[in-house]
């Protein structure tokens, strides 16, 4: 393979490989920056040079690529936030239908008493995951559904209840409050839940996704995130910032609409489809 | 976090003395600066790159007024040159709509805001262009795709072409055609399934319910929190559907919106409408100098 100086304009088309994965242009610089110490000035090929940015950011994801854990505490209270559209819904579908599988009981409640036909929405992936789904009617408040359900969920014992909520943009300081609201009511019947508290990111977002992760993890006390829609074209590098920023654990990524479409959160193939190195 | 403009070139001149015209280096070290700021905002490094190099032309060699700093001076020179990239030609708000039925196809990826859009412009055309309105939702894809538009419609007082289930889209957007003409509509919103721009079989279904009803408006709606992927998506939307229009979404958000610059630049088609919340009522019509300020953070 053709072989170059890794010189300033060398690391500047790096940089720049990594600022259109999104990765912003703080951390582009830095992720560079850590892998031109040391062979700055040295002649690299570009297959060579891509692996160690392969090599640096799968240093930096590993430690967040975890799965979604499992408590012993039952029921398992699991909510899902996010901003609008993000793929909130599509997820939880997904995420009863594994759950399923793997053999647990599950019961979905309907959060999203705003948004037009998103009870509906949903009950069809309860059917898809055949899981029931509680609903409450729309305008109705969704602490107080949360509040039914859990109660259900407790009677019933059924190992993880799954709560969905109505997309919100994080400067929306009302709707960040209501949601506040949901985690107070429900710690009222169980002090320790929500267990798990999934913050939702769509990949074709940019830099915006650092201040959701910031914001939502202030007022929901977010415990891990989900990237959905990295079956199309972007490629979410903004996980690296947040990685490097947050450290929350990353569950797993949405790669398409259909069921099955949910696989962990890989950081070596995340790394290799960044950089575009061949895993 | 970020850091605005002015800012960030305050840094970059104050290390200047003397004043008068803009040098060519001063230039480059405050195009850095402006090419960082464009990035962080989420413009697509290929438009961040033009872009600064027509302002590179633009800022060389210009002469600083007394009364305006260097920094101050380029900050102008960026902004002009961003409203003027963002400003179409024509009032933006203003559909095409004339001969009736008049069909306007919505598109864009998934969940980027085409339904709750399509009952915002039917709302805006009812309310404020007194038109009869007919929506159909072609979407045969998202559980309760076809429910949602039904429920705002309802909300907002416009009809809905009733669902049939087991349709096409093609089979849909044919009939909503023929009820449109029959019925005597003004206009006929068809809302589409979000779709990937790299998905062959749906973007070639867009293609089909195209060339079925000619559209007068096809809108790009975009999620105005888009990050890079902007520059692809308008690309391909563009070249394979082609549009007229293009509406950014959930510009309520605190995102800085470069993907307005993005998409102007990719498509070089109007961008139309703003999204100001999920509200029926939340549609503004694009204003240049807005999103200009906006995406420098001024
Ligand atoms: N291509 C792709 N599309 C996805 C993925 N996840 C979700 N979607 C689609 O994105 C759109 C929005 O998904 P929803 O699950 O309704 O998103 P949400 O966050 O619940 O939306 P709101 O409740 O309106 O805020 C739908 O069309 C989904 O089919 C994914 O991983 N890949
Ligand atoms: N805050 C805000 N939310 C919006 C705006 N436009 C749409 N939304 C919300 O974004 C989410 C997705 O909107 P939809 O209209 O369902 O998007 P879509 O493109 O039709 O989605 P698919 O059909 O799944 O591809 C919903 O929660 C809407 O309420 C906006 O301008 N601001
Ligand atoms: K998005
Ligand atoms: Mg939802
Ligand atoms: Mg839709």
């Amino acid at each position: 393979a053709p072989r170059r100086v890794l010189d300033d304009a060398f690391v500047e088309e790096l940089e720049d490989l990594l600022v259109q994965a999104d990765l912003g242009v703080e951390t582009a610089l830095k992720v560079t920056a850590n892998i031109a110490a040391g062979r700055f000035g040295r002649r690299v090929s570009t297959a060579e040079i891509k692996e160690a940015l392969a090599d640096e950011i799968t240093r930096i994801m590993e430690p967040v690529a975890r799965p979604m854990p499992l408590y012993p505490k039952r029921p398992q209270v699991v909510l899902v936030v996010g901003v609008n559209g993000a793929g909130k819904t599509t997820t939880i579908g997904k995420l009863a239908s594994q759950f399923r599988a793997a053999g647990k009981s599950v019961i979905i409640a309907a959060g999203d008493t705003f948004r037009a036909a998103a009870v509906e929405q949903l009950q069809v992936w309860g059917d898809r995951a055949g899981v029931p789904v509680m609903t409450a009617p729309e305008g109705s408040d969704p602490a107080s559904l949360a509040f039914d359900a859990l109660t259900r969920a407790q009677a019933e014992g059924v190992d993880l209840l799954m709560i969905d909520t109505a997309g919100r943009l994080q400067n929306r300081a009302d709707l960040m409050e209501e949601l506040a609201k949901i985690v107070r009511v429900i710690r009222k019947k169980d002090p320790s839940a929500p267990h798990n508290t999934l913050l939702v990111l769509d990949a074709t977002t940019g830099q915006n996704a650092v201040t959701q992760v910031e914001v939502f993890r202030q007022m929901a006390n977010v415990t891990g995130l989900i990237m959905t829609k990295l079956d199309g074209t972007a490629r979410g590098g903004v996980l690296v910032a947040l990685a490097d920023r947050f450290g929350l654990p990353i569950h797993a990524i949405g790669v398409g609409e259909q069921i099955d479409d949910l696989d962990a959160f890989d950081a070596r193939d995340f790394a290799a489809a960044l950089t575009g190195s061949p895993d | 976090m970020f850091e605005n403009l002015s800012e960030r070139l305050g840094g970059v001149f104050d290390r200047l003395t003397k004043a008068g015209a803009l040098s060519a280096d001063d230039v480059t070290a405050a195009l850095r600066e402006v090419r960082t700021a464009l990035l962080e905002a989420d413009v697509s490094l290929p438009v961040a790159r033009d872009f600064i190099k027509r302002v590179q032309v633009k800022a060389t060699g210009a002469s600083v007024t007394k009364s305006v700093t260097p920094g101050q001076q380029v900050v102008k020179i960026v902004h002009d040159e961003l409203i003027a990239t963002l400003r179409g030609d024509e009032d933006p708000g203003k559909l095409k709509i004339d001969n009736p039925p008049a069909p306007v196809l919505m598109v864009g990826l998934q969940g980027s805001g085409k339904t709750t859009t399509t009952a915002k412009l039917a709302r805006r055309l009812k309310e404020r262009e007194g038109k009869r309105v007919l929506m159909a939702s072609l979407d045969t894809n998202r559980p309760a795709a076809m429910e949602q538009l039904a429920i705002l419609g309802t909300q907002i007082g416009v009809d809905t072409l009733p669902i049939v289930k087991g349709e096409n889209a093609v089979q849909i957007a044919k009939r909503a055609k023929s009820q449109a003409t029959m019925g005597g509509y003004d206009v006929y919103l068809l809302d589409t399934a979000g779709r990937l721009h790299i998905d062959e079989v749906l973007m070639d279904e867009v293609q089909a319910v195209r060339d079925a009803v000619n559209p007068r408006e096809t809108l790009l709606v975009v999620d105005g929190l888009t990050g890079q992927d902007a520059v692809n998506v308008a690309t391909e939307f563009e070249g394979k559907v082609g549009i007229t229009g293009v509406v950014l979404t959930r510009m309520d958000g605190d995102g800085r919106g470069g993907a307005a610059l993005s998409m102007r630049a990719v498509t070089g088609k109007p961008i139309r409408f703003v999204g100001m919340g999920e509200k029926t009522d939340a549609l503004e019509s694009f204003e240049a100098e807005r999103v200009a300020g906006r995406i420098l953070g001024m």
